[in-house]
């Protein structure tokens, strides 16, 4: 092993391990702001009842849900998008594949918060375990977020032992002794022995070809969630391939985000290139297409040979909804399409800004997907009170979605003290590949 | 208050009383005065005439007779199973329905329900563009096959052998999924605290499911609760049109209080229909088609105020006009 080199990369890769800028300090401090005030808002609701959400006796789920879907497609997208980049050993994988990683894990403690505020009493949640109903989708899909958050865990974790070991060994390295100790610890005595090198790279492609399993599953399961119920846009076959291809977009989308802002921050220029940009934007356009083609393959049965509520959901839709859906349905997905399939486009900016358009979108399209249906039941809603006919989210909502971003935001900075953010095995390894 | 009534009535009155009278008729068997009576240490000397549970008459000295506890363990169990060789069924004639809402304002009262709560709702329903509006009442359906029990992660909403679906306040978690499971909007959920009184001795038991919970799910129960005392729903009873029927499958029979039918020849002589057959859910409440109707539509519009008259006249109500008129 070239040591230079690993103390260049160490230096380049682990900026903030050693020590705390003070822009990280700020940063840290606007979004724990962020936090608290969803903290308070929470609060409210706990202490006041539902009744300061906009939810109501038909629009039962909101923004939460919206969230969850959210947060946990993210989750289920880093898992697809690492394991498949790992699996084929891409050649071009090794700087993103971290992020992809931690997205999975982070995302994944995020979303579930998001159905605890929807529910309606908190401290009834152990009941699921107590009392559980294997017909409900909703049992199910609670099995299977813990399989995919214990799956989500080993699998990052295998991935870090290496470059545990690297920091653990690293003598040039100014960190706290506690760091030291936590890297000794967590490196389980990682020498690269050739015996322990075949054990590491065994369960890593073990956990990798299972984790894009359980991903797949996982988020079609919550999508049947919707899929179950009778409900005019809902009931759909297509509803779990539809909610995995959704997924992966929006997982791409944050991946090139994250990508965009850690090489900023952290000046990996040398690392992060153009060629991930373009190469994930070929991976974002060909999702993009296959989730523009669910997407007009669902809303074209609706609407083509349509009964009566699909009817009056597609109005809606193309009414009221009109702008959500433009933005959601063609500007989400026409917008990266565009910008890859032109190579004079193809910037770092250009995709970046394709990404964030389509992760916004991806969020409106869920947002989409729950609340119309839900104003449209079956039985004509006949009420005069305007919060009972039509959703719109209150500030409680809103606060709580911030905070959700927030604790996102917070964990990303908080990994990147503890570890490095791009994968220093990885890279290593690819060295020696382009070495040989 | 019902309440206290309830809580005098004997234990094991319901217990006896398997048959559901087609007659209605409560059976006195002992005055609830004299159960009510305080127990004395000593012997009074004076005799009282009861029938235990298994149909014997006895006699018991009046001091050793003490007030029956308002619910049991085991009669909250019995709230889970239901009541046994029963099959609930209902049947709504919407020829008769004018909207006097006397339904839900008994249903209200009796299961101490904020206004904006319905556990039965009256709909101003049109099938199609060329034929007459009516007015369609609304409760639970308590389906044969019901998405809301199999979908609720925690059994808080269960189906019993009688036919009834209830909903268990104290294990709902709140998750709305039986919400959007139920494609007939039955359910309401309890977005505050709904801060009612119970008497003090109340117990709860889903069958009256009093008091609400907040961040809970409630709906129509039957009547549950009168049903094991062998009355009529609250709704059949407060009807002043005799619209609602209501009876057992198994005895072929419903009544609306005055008059009794054979189920299944109004089922074939009048067109019965379940709505929404084609959802393959299976309700127990059948409805006669709105043919030769008794009032026009607009009576139901008649004395009432002008917050409930709104809901089925404001018809244009754009999602940007917050505030209507």
């Amino acid at each position: 092993m070239n040591l230079t080199k690993r103390e260049a990369l160490l230096s380049d890769l682990t900026p903030e391990i050693g020590k705390t800028s003070k822009s990280w300090y700020i940063v840290f401090g606007i979004l724990l702001l962020v936090f608290v005030l969803g903290i308070y808002a929470l609060v409210q609701q706990i202490d006041k009842g539902h009744i300061v959400t906009g939810m109501r006796d038909n629009v039962v789920w909101g923004v939460y849900i919206v969230n969850f879907i959210f947060f946990m497609g993210l989750s289920y997208a880093g898992a697809l998008v690492s394991g498949t980049l790992h699996l084929f050993k891409t050649p071009w994988r090794a700087p993103v594949i971290r992020l992809a990683e931690l997205i999975t894990v982070i995302s994944l403690a995020i979303g579930p918060f998001f159905i605890f505020f929807c529910v309606g009493r908190l401290e009834r949640i152990p009941y699921i375990l107590a009392f559980p109903r294997i017909q409900s989708p909703i049992v199910w899909d609670v099995i299977a977020i813990l399989t995919d958050v214990f799956g989500a865990a080993i699998f990052l974790y295998v991935s870090f032992i290496e470059d545990f070991a690297i920091l653990r060994d690293a003598e040039n390295l100014q960190i706290a002794p506690w760091k030291k100790k936590m890297y000794r610890i967590l490196s389980l005595g990682y020498q690269g022995t050739p015996k322990q090198k075949r054990i590491l790279s065994f369960s890593r492609n073990v956990m990798a070809a299972m984790i894009i399993a359980i991903a797949i599953i996982v988020y079609s399961v919550l999508a049947w969630i919707f899929g179950v119920t009778l409900q005019p846009g809902w009931h759909s076959t297509i509803f779990g391939p539809y909610f995995v291809i959704a997924a992966v977009f929006s997982g791409v989308g944050l991946l090139i985000i994250l990508m965009a802002i850690f090489r900023k921050i952290y000046n990996l220029e040398k690392y992060i290139t153009l060629k991930h940009f373009v190469n994930l934007g070929i991976v974002l356009f060909v999702i993009a297409a296959f989730f523009g083609y669910f997407t007009f393959s669902d809303y074209l049965t609706k609407w083509y040979g349509s009964v009566k509520m699909d009817k009056i959901l597609i109005d809606k839709l193309f009414t009221e909804f009109r702008t959500y859906f433009i933005f959601a349905n063609y500007i989400g997905i026409l917008t990266p399409i565009i910008i890859i399939a032109i190579p004079r486009l193809r910037t770092i900016n250009n995709i970046t800004i394709a990404s964030i358009i389509a992760l916004v979108a991806l969020w409106v399209n869920r947002y989409i997907i729950i609340v119309p249906t839900l104003e449209t039941p079956f039985i004509p809603i006949q009420d005069t009170r305007h919060e009972w006919l039509f959703y719109s989210p209150t500030w409680v909502e809103w606060s709580i979605t911030a905070a959700g971003v927030a604790v996102c935001g917070m964990l990303f900075m908080i990994i990147s003290k503890l570890a490095p953010i791009v994968s220093i095995s990885e890279l290593e390894e690819a060295a020696e590949k382009n070495n040989t | 208050m019902h309440m206290e009534k309830k809580a005098k009535d004997s234990s094991s009155r319901r217990k006896f009383i398997r048959r559901f009278g087609i007659s209605l008729g409560t059976v006195a068997v002992a005055g609830p005065a004299a159960i009510a009576g305080d127990t004395s240490e000593t012997e009074s000397g004076e005799m009282v005439r009861l029938l235990s549970p298994d149909g014997t008459l006895v006699e018991v000295d009046r001091s050793s007779i003490k007030k029956a506890k308002a619910k049991t363990r085991e009669q909250i169990k019995q709230s889970y199973k239901g009541i046994p060789d029963r099959k609930f069924v209902m049947v709504i004639d919407l020829a008769k329905c004018k909207n006097a809402r006397k339904c839900v304002d008994a249903c209200q009262e009796g299961h101490m329900l904020p206004k904006d709560h319905e556990w039965i709702k009256i709909q101003l329903l049109q099938d199609s563009e060329l034929a007459s509006k009516y007015w369609f009442p609304k409760p639970c359906y308590h389906c044969d096959s019901p998405l809301c029990v199999s979908v609720c992660p925690v059994g808080a909403t269960y189906k019993r052998e009688d036919g009834i679906v209830l909903v268990d306040n104290k294990r709902c978690i709140g998750c709305k999924f039986c919400m959007t499971a139920c494609p007939y909007s039955a359910r309401v959920f309890n977005w505050k605290d709904p801060e009612v009184d119970v008497p003090a001795d109340h117990v709860y038991d889903p069958e009256l499911n009093v008091p609400p919970v907040e961040g809970t799910v409630g709906k129509c129960v039957f009547c549950a609760d009168k049903l094991r005392n062998n009355e009529l729903p609250r709704c059949v009873k407060a009807c002043p049109m005799g619209v609602i029927y209501f009876g057992d499958v198994n005895e072929d029979a419903v009544t609306n209080g005055v008059e009794t039918l054979r189920f299944s020849s109004l089922m074939v002589d009048k067109h019965g229909y379940r709505h929404m057959e084609e959802l393959g859910t299976m309700p127990t409440v059948y409805y006669l088609p709105p043919v030769d109707r008794m009032y026009p539509v607009e009576i139901g519009f008649d004395g009432l105020d002008e917050s409930i008259t709104d809901r089925y006249t404001t018809k244009d109500f754009k999602k940007s006009g917050k505030t209507k008129k």
